[in-house]
């Protein structure tokens, strides 16, 4: 049997919270997540900690489609979740994002 | 300050290393000095300018120096040029690896690769240990049992300083490792903090270094001249003493099992030949605090966060005048340590002092 899990879609902030080519954090339910807005204008997310020693990445730097952790220089493309060299070795986990009016929700299995 | 310890255990694989992760000081949260997030933003964002015109200038000077210390050989004229190309190859090589090993000098990821791996060559690091190495000491500063890089440990060695201004026991050290590479083969403590995934490019890192020594020892026997020696190899020893003077300055004499760098680490304000031959690392209370602030931008990070440290040193003479007595009566007191005064004791992180079995009595 096959079990399909629906999408709960999650208020994460306004749209113009984040701003262009940043990143923000969002705590829900026991986890963190990073929502990004990338230069196109596009929203992303993806988990909130660094897969290689679990730093906040809403406090690294945001430069195109990299998201660079603040303490060790690991990046990752966002966008795919991607880790793009030492010192990550693990992607990234990504999560849908869709624009509702001027929110930003969060796709959640 | 001074407390009273059993010996510490500086190794990552014995008892302080089982302390530090039971008293929660391995990979924990660190203070940082409050700081809008837009300004930070600006201050790490990157740009090649600066770092291309450092480069230049460091190449450059190499280049000049090197011509010179050439056409003079076999005469005393010779002695200053090679003075400073074995400062520009021995010490200013320490900052730019650095740099670079935070992917922060450059913005564009392969120079700061190539700067990365002709800086940990003239220096004699090798680039994927000391990678991983540095990772560690910045998820872990001055953590005892945690921190690969802690280059005073308690009691400190002098005759082992001393013998570092000429790069002698680093060297003799760093070749041993090399050796041991070479053949396919880290040591324990190592394997702690080098991924399986990484450890082929160690191996054939440290062959392709042990090569190019022995084509320098060979040309040198061929000629019956150490001429190549003077300008690859060599200079990694006669060219280091800023490799360690500049480097003490960091943590030296400071507090261990800390979670706060205003605590383990030192701001020292230097002058600008100075500050361009160490890349700025002189604000290294900054530097550890926001790693991803390019060096170019620490003067900016320190004017933004000073009112929350503790003052800076002003210049050498003054950190000196701290590091070598600390130094000297740790020898005899290893417990002993230089407690930096924050500018709000309220907003400090609690002294760990790493494990459980110490006691913290008053200083004389």
């Amino acid at each position: 049997m096959t079990t399909t899990t629906a999408t709960q879609w999650i208020e994460a902030c306004a749209a113009d919270d984040i701003d262009e080519e940043d990143v923000i954090r969002f705590d829900h339910d026991g986890r963190t997540y990073a929502i990004y807005r990338s230069p196109d204008d596009e929203y992303y997310a993806t988990d909130g900690l660094c897969t290689h020693e679990q730093i906040h990445l809403a406090d690294g730097l945001v430069m195109d489609h990299i998201i660079e952790c603040p303490k060790h220089n690991g990046r990752f493309d966002y966008r795919t979740g991607q880790a793009k060299g030492a010192p990550v070795c693990v992607n990234l986990k990504t999560y849908p994002v869709r624009i509702d009016g001027d929110k930003v929700l969060l796709g959640l299995a | 300050m001074t407390v009273s310890t059993t010996p510490r255990d500086y190794s990552l694989i014995g008892r302080d290393t089982r302390l530090a992760e039971e008293n929660g000081l391995a990979a924990a949260q660190w203070y940082q000095c409050p700081i809008p997030r837009k300004e930070l933003k600006e201050l790490m964002k990157r740009s090649d300018g600066p770092a291309l015109r450092d480069t230049a200038i460091w190449f450059a000077t190499l280049f000049l120096s090197g011509l010179g210390g050439y056409y003079f050989w076999g005469t005393w004229w010779a002695v200053p040029f090679f003075a400073v190309y074995g400062i520009l190859y021995g010490s200013a090589s320490d900052s730019r690896w650095h740099e670079c090993s935070h992917g922060t000098a450059f913005k564009t990821r392969w120079m700061n690769d190539v700067v990365y791996h002709i800086a940990c060559f003239m220096i004699l690091r090798e680039p994927t240990v000391w990678r991983w190495s540095h990772t560690r000491h910045h998820t872990d500063t001055i953590i005892v049992g945690r921190d690969p890089e802690i280059a005073v440990p308690r009691p400190p060695d002098i005759l082992g300083i001393l013998l570092n201004l000429f790069a002698l026991k680093s060297s003799y050290v760093a070749m041993k490792k090399l050796l041991l590479h070479a053949t396919g083969r880290l040591n324990e403590e190592e394997k702690t903090y080098i991924p399986e995934m990484e450890r082929a490019k160690v191996y054939w890192i440290a062959r392709l270094y042990l090569a190019i020594f022995a084509a320098v020892a060979i040309w040198c026997f061929a000629i019956g001249s150490i001429l190549p020696a003077m300008f690859i190899g060599l200079p990694t020893l006669y060219g280091a003493p800023f490799v360690v003077i500049f480097g003490l300055t960091q943590h030296a004499g400071l507090d261990e099992d800390v979670l706060d760098h205003r605590l383990n680490s030192r701001t020292v304000y230097m002058n600008p030949i100075y500050r361009f031959l160490y890349l700025n690392m002189n604000y290294h209370v900054e530097h550890h605090m926001f790693p991803m602030v390019p060096y170019h931008a620490l003067p900016k990070l320190h004017a933004a966060i000073k009112a929350d440290c503790p003052k800076p040193y002003n210049g050498l003479w003054e950190a000196y005048a701290e590091i070598i007595p600390t130094l000297l009566r740790q020898v005899r007191e290893p417990g002993y340590f230089v407690e930096r005064q924050l500018p709000d004791p309220n907003k400090a992180v609690p002294h760990n002092h790493g494990t459980q079995f110490v006691s913290v009595v008053p200083a004389e």
